[in-house]
């Protein structure tokens, strides 16, 4: 499926540890009393690969590691070990991005603009920077960027704070656009906009994706919309991908337990009043992930197995893999 | 069956804004009101209208809320200590943020007890032991233990029950819930959902539950209002409003999530237009039924079992 061409996107083994900071006073401090860990893991050991002209999901909730492995693949983390290519070359070199041809879009679009610099500035900032587009030709550029997010080239002159939640996401697809990225990375776009609004946004990004051939990676907690743009859809909890398929295939056949309690959490439209069959528990805090199958304290399946060996992401039909033990040997 | 909370015709302005436009509900013991709207509508303002919270130059400047048939609308537009005494003892209200509501440097039990005393004569162990029993009640493991520790050692889901404890406390008739599992994650929503759903269904507490969420008003809410630019434009049993919505706005809604289409296929979109303030429908520039008899007063069109749009062309007609 995505052996073949060479992929848009390949995220290899990548780890991402966020070591704290820890002050003097407690260091010393640490010498006399038990020093608890202070290492947030994050992402642990992730893979996975973006086709050419593909979307894939990722999907988990708050604290999974989908943000961060989101800016992992779009080079705004280092990674603590492994390496993230485009088909052109590594995301990072020596520590630092190497090319602009990986965007993000972030959640808030009242965050991620510069509310002091009018919204013509903010998207010709990146390619003029770049040399994809000579200064004196920016103005001209801008205005076919926004006219090509669905945005009045008239507004240009404006600042953020004149802009609605949609527009203000229109122009920072724009900005995106305007480096003429391969892959987008896209985290929680729509999640802040009302209903009405994130039906034009995804509209958009399915328009944009098909004209412009790009592949992304849409990072988001909302299985619908997943469901809606994504061609493939990964599943994560803390810090590990439990389950990778076709979209068709994993809404369809859910394998892993998280999985299947995930998509019982969600409530549907018309499915009628007070049906909950709630997940028990809390994520645990990724300070002290549980050893073996990070799910195992929440899993009605777990065994003996599963709280000392983690599951490898194996398939169960072809193009859907999940990492459970129950599926792959069973969990005695 | 008698309301526990009902407001009539309730309008609340600032200025010349007229954020809640004469709304009206009735809301019985046990039951959830689902009062939904997208950001604007007026739904939030609605629930602080109800507890008298509106700042200046908001103001609450018609109709009346009547709480286990009292008249409370002075209470509201008077406020002051009269009203104190009836929020959070008879009405009580849940936020969206609960970071933004508990004090970060006191202990949960200590703010707990605090909010006991202010309406119980209570010894101070006794408030800490109704502020236990309360953190039980919303399903919080090792409640003793809960009481002691500040809000950042809680999550985001333990801090709402916090809340909703909180707003359990007296016993409250009514509890205004105002987008209380927006920023929480689905296994948890559901969990809080499945106990507010319990609460309502053994307490008889009556809640209104303010969400942009249908999905979620589909599966909690006994009846729904949808709410648009201030006004009600469409009530009914829940599964009615959202399985056959009758207004344009409703059913425009209904068709934006994306649960429900192809996928890849392009979304419904709702034409963009400002809402309207007159006497005709606030959806007409948007509304693909749209003609001139809309700029009109709007009749409210009943559809059976309490279904009820306000709407001179609803849909299916």
């Amino acid at each position: 499926m995505t052996d073949a061409p060479t992929p848009a996107l390949a995220i290899e083994h990548v780890v991402k540890r966020f070591d704290r900071p820890v002050p003097l006073g407690a260091r010393v401090a640490a010498w006399f009393l038990a020093a608890e860990p202070r290492v947030v893991h994050a992402v642990s050991d992730v893979s996975l690969v973006v086709g050419p002209r593909e979307v894939v999901g990722l999907v988990g909730e708050s604290g999974c590691g989908k943000s961060t492995l989101g800016r992992v693949a779009a080079g705004v983390y280092a990674p603590t070990s492994g390496t993230v290519r485009l088909a052109s070359g590594p995301v990072m070199e020596h520590g630092r991005k190497r090319s602009p041809l990986v965007q993000m879009i972030h959640q808030d679009p009242f965050a991620s603009l510069d509310p002091r610099m009018r919204v013509a500035e903010t998207v010709a900032e990146g390619p003029v920077l770049h040399g994809i587009v000579a200064r004196r030709e920016a103005d001209g550029y801008v205005a076919a960027m926004l006219e090509r997010v669905g945005l009045d080239p008239g507004l240009r002159r404006r600042y953020p704070h004149q802009f609605s939640g949609g527009q203000r996401q229109r122009v920072a697809i724009a900005r995106a656009l305007a480096l003429r990225p391969e892959v987008l990375v896209l985290d929680e776009p729509v999640a802040s906009l009302d209903v009405s609004i994130q039906a034009q946004v995804l509209n958009l990004f399915l328009d944009l994706r098909r004209d412009l051939g790009l592949a992304g990676l849409f990072i988001s907690h909302d299985l619908g919309v997943v469901r809606h743009v994504a061609d493939r859809v990964a599943i994560m909890y803390l810090g590990r991908i439990v389950e990778l398929g076709t979209a068709a295939a994993l809404y369809a056949r859910p394998a892993h337990p998280y999985t299947r309690a995930l998509f019982a959490s969600v409530p549907k439209l018309g499915a009628g009043r007070g049906r909950f069959s709630p997940i028990v528990g809390e994520i645990p805090s990724a300070l002290a992930p549980p050893p073996g199958c990070h799910f195992h304290p929440r899993c009605p399946h777990a065994g003996p197995r599963c709280r000392v060996e983690a599951p490898p992401l194996l398939e169960n039909e072809p193009g859907h893999a999940d990492a459970c033990h129950l599926d792959h040997g069973g969990v005695g | 069956m008698s309301a526990v909370l009902e407001v009539k015709d309730l309008r609340t302005s600032f200025g010349a804004v007229r954020a809640v436009d004469g709304v009206s509900f009735a809301v019985g013991r046990g039951q959830v009101l689902g009062l939904v709207g997208e950001s604007g509508s007026g739904k939030s303002v609605t629930g602080f209208s109800i507890m008298g919270l509106v700042d200046p130059p908001g103001r609450v400047v018609g109709g009346s809320v009547w709480l286990e048939g009292e008249d409370i609308t002075p209470l509201l537009t008077r406020g002051g200590e009269a009203m104190r005494r009836v929020r959070g003892a008879r009405v009580a209200m849940v936020f969206q943020d609960p970071l933004m509501t508990l004090n970060p440097v006191l202990r949960v039990g200590t703010q707990m007890a605090a909010a006991v005393r202010a309406h119980a004569p209570v010894s101070r162990a006794e408030a800490w032991a109704r502020a236990e029993a309360a953190l039980a009640t919303v399903g919080i493991p090792s409640p003793r233990q809960r009481l002691s520790a500040y809000p950042f050692q809680l999550s985001g889901g333990m801090r709402q029950r916090v809340a909703i404890a909180t707003a359990l406390l007296h016993g409250p008739a009514a509890i205004i819930a105002d987008e209380p599992t927006t920023a929480l994650d689905v296994s948890i929503q559901a969990q809080i959902l499945a106990e507010v759903r319990r609460l309502a269904d053994e307490t008889g507490t009556a809640f209104v539950w303010i969400t942009h969420d249908l999905a979620v008003v589909s599966s909690l809410a006994d009846e729904v209002c949808v709410m648009y630019a201030g006004r009600v434009v469409e009530r009914g049993p829940a599964d009615a409003v959202i399985g056959g919505p009758r207004h344009h706005y409703t059913a425009a809604l209904v068709a934006s999530v994306p649960g429900g289409h192809a996928p890849g296929s392009r979304l419904p979109q709702v034409a963009q237009g400002a809402a309207l303030q007159d006497q005709g429908c606030p959806f007409r520039p948007r509304c693909p039924a749209a003609d001139a008899a809309c700029a009109g007063p709007v009749p409210e069109v009943a559809f059976g079992a309490g279904h009820l749009a306000l709407c001179h062309h609803p849909v299916g007609t």
